[in-house]
């Protein structure tokens, strides 16, 4: 039915997912532009802590008495720049290491996937910790490098499969056979096949990005940003027991991150389902 | 292949992992900047403190005879001392880890009881209620135990049942009341994720030719959906309660973090935090060894359960 339909027809909660995320993206290119207040200008002000709603403050106001919903614009500048370089950076990585390991195999695969079991052999968030850690302060760079440390991993699994799976097509041995050079076979015949799984995997690897980070910053160890919505969340949760607009507080990230990871899953439920003819009998 | 020599293989690089992932934690810890001593001691320990905590750490020796001892004190069981106080007769690393497996069971065991008696019946009812409002629910539901953040959802539930409710006792306490917000926290997330995979396998497998059969001789449909669907449903949904088991014994850490209670990811961060390196290096092997056992323990059940995979 989908397919009749055409080439990009994509079901409706993939158009929904899409649009979750344009609202995401747009929230990071515009939000501290629109933002009702600056809060790259250090203000404190205790006496405005944790306000209701007003016209003001929309949202009302945290523990030091800055706008919530300037610092939720602001997280979202944040975290749009974080997953997609580190989203960008891991994809990449991935189908590349995964193509090279599938297509010569022998010794390259072999290193490879020791590899790969080394970094599966305990769970993600513990290797990002453990990079972050190995600094007082880190820095969105570090915060980078340690979700890219395992994130290519996902990428290079199945883009070694898939490669396994197409060195013996026809198209492939005849590139062969006429003298094509490793490069070429990799970048004309192989990686065109695999972009439509990776790209997938990239929409469901933006939500993972997003929970990853937010959680280092949760933990008081996340990227020395300003405003992040991981922060924010921490934040909420030490004055959790002091007053009612507390709870709106935390919820408004909470939200936030919710959005970002719900758009990110439906548009990859949907890409999947289109893409992957395999998966499409199945839901 | 005979199922022996598939299993020493797969231990094999299962101890090549796992000796992989201590080698790893070894190297990121000395790349570290700063001296771990300053961290356990404090800045302003008089020498004599210092020094006897660098030579409880093995510090003043290569890194290559750190690492072969570090696997010594692996095989001695001690895993090494933890060195706070640089006394090398204290507490061994081992002691501190059992101290805390107990929590991280007992919250893994429950959280995975909620998540697996809340999602089968979900994931089942949906798959054999297609498009039907029912459906939609199981769906928003697992959606949503996807995307909501731990992070605001455990403080919340936290606040609801223990300020609002006064039902459960707060952070920090440990007893049987005390483990059912965490569990719950644990389990939702969990949850969602077999409901999921247990609706898309369902709804593959009513569409497989022997349930076809079933149905068409004449058998009743709980006995078709019981026996002849979900028996095939339930492999991967054994997998991805192995696999996500295995993530839980190494430690919830968010929701440790929230509750404050104590456990094998709280221990760990704490540990990196402090830069107590014979800690750190002790709990990653523990959390290897779990990881890499269950995920065998995974193949081999899957292996018995469906004979069609024992010849691949």
């Amino acid at each position: 039915m989908t397919r009749a339909r055409g080439r990009l027809a994509l079901s409706p909660s993939a158009w929904l997912g899409a649009a979750m995320l344009a609202v995401f993206a747009a929230a990071g290119i515009l939000g501290p532009i629109v933002a009702p207040y600056d809060l790259s200008l250090p203000r404190v002000e205790l006496a405005h802590q944790f306000e209701a709603s007003s016209a003001a403050h929309w949202l009302g106001t945290d523990a030091s008495g800055r706008d919530t919903l300037s610092q939720l614009l602001w997280g979202a500048r944040s975290a749009l720049e974080l997953s997609m370089i580190v989203v960008a950076i891991s994809s990449v990585s991935g189908l590349l290491i995964g193509t090279v390991a599938g297509w010569f195999g022998g010794a390259v695969d072999e290193i490879v996937m020791r590899v790969v079991d080394v970094l599966m052999a305990f769970p993600g968030i513990l290797l990002n910790i453990a990079i972050v850690a190995t600094v007082a302060h880190p820095g969105v760079p570090l915060t980078i490098a340690a979700l890219c440390a395992n994130g290519w991993v996902g990428y290079a699994r199945v883009a070694r499969g898939q490669v396994l799976a197409l060195r013996d097509r026809d198209y492939v041995t005849a590139a062969v056979a006429i003298g094509a050079s490793h490069r070429r076979i990799m970048v004309r015949h192989l990686i065109p096949n695999l972009i439509a799984t990776t790209v997938v995997q990239m929409s469901f690897g933006l939500g993972g990005v997003i929970l990853i980070e937010a959680s280092l910053s949760f933990l008081g160890i996340g990227p020395q940003l300003d405003y992040t919505w991981g922060a924010m969340l921490e934040q909420a949760r030490n004055f959790l027991w002091n007053t009612d607009w507390v709870r709106v507080y935390a919820v408004v990230p909470g939200l936030a991150i919710t959005w970002v990871v719900l758009g990110a899953n439906l548009l990859g439920d949907g890409l999947r389902d289109r893409l992957d003819p395999r998966q499409r009998r199945r839901a | 292949m005979a199922i022996g020599s598939v299993l020493v293989r797969r231990l094999g690089s299962g101890l090549l992992a796992i000796l992989g992932a201590s080698l790893l934690t070894f190297g990121f810890l000395h790349l570290v900047p700063g001296d771990p001593v300053d961290h356990l001691a404090g800045g302003d320990a008089p020498p004599g403190v210092r020094a006897a905590i660098e030579r409880c750490m093995g510090l003043d020796r290569s890194l290559p005879v750190q690492f072969v001892s570090f696997l010594g004190h692996v095989v001695d069981g001690t895993l090494g001392h933890q060195c706070k106080s640089g006394d090398p007769g204290g507490p061994t690393v081992a002691a501190r880890i059992a101290e805390v497996m107990p929590h991280t069971i007992a919250l893994a065991l429950c959280g995975m009881a909620v998540a697996v008696v809340l999602a089968l019946p979900l994931g089942i009812a949906a798959a054999l209620r297609r498009g039907s409002w029912l459906d939609t629910a199981a769906t928003v539901i697992s959606l949503s135990g996807i995307a909501v953040p731990q992070m605001m959802f455990a403080p919340l539930l936290l606040l609801w049942g223990f300020v609002t409710l006064r039902w459960f006792p707060g952070p920090t306490e440990v007893g049987p009341r005390a483990i059912v917000l965490p569990a719950i926290a644990v389990g939702s997330h969990l949850m969602a994720m077999l409901a999921r995979m247990t609706r898309s396998t369902m709804v593959e497998v009513l569409g497989e030719d022997y349930v076809r059969t079933a149905r068409a001789k004449g058998l009743a449909e709980h006995r078709v959906v019981l026996y002849h669907a979900l028996r095939n449903a339930l492999l991967p949904v054994i997998t991805i309660v192995g696999l996500q088991f295995g993530s839980l014994l190494s430690g919830a850490i968010i929701i440790e973090n929230v509750f404050s209670r104590p456990g094998l990811g709280a221990t760990l961060v704490e540990a990196i935090r402090e830069r107590n390196y014979p800690v750190v290096q002790g709990a990653v092997l523990v959390i290897a060894v779990i990881y890499v056992g269950v995920n065998l323990a995974v193949d081999l059940a899957y292996g018995l359960a469906d004979p069609r995979v024992r010849r691949a």
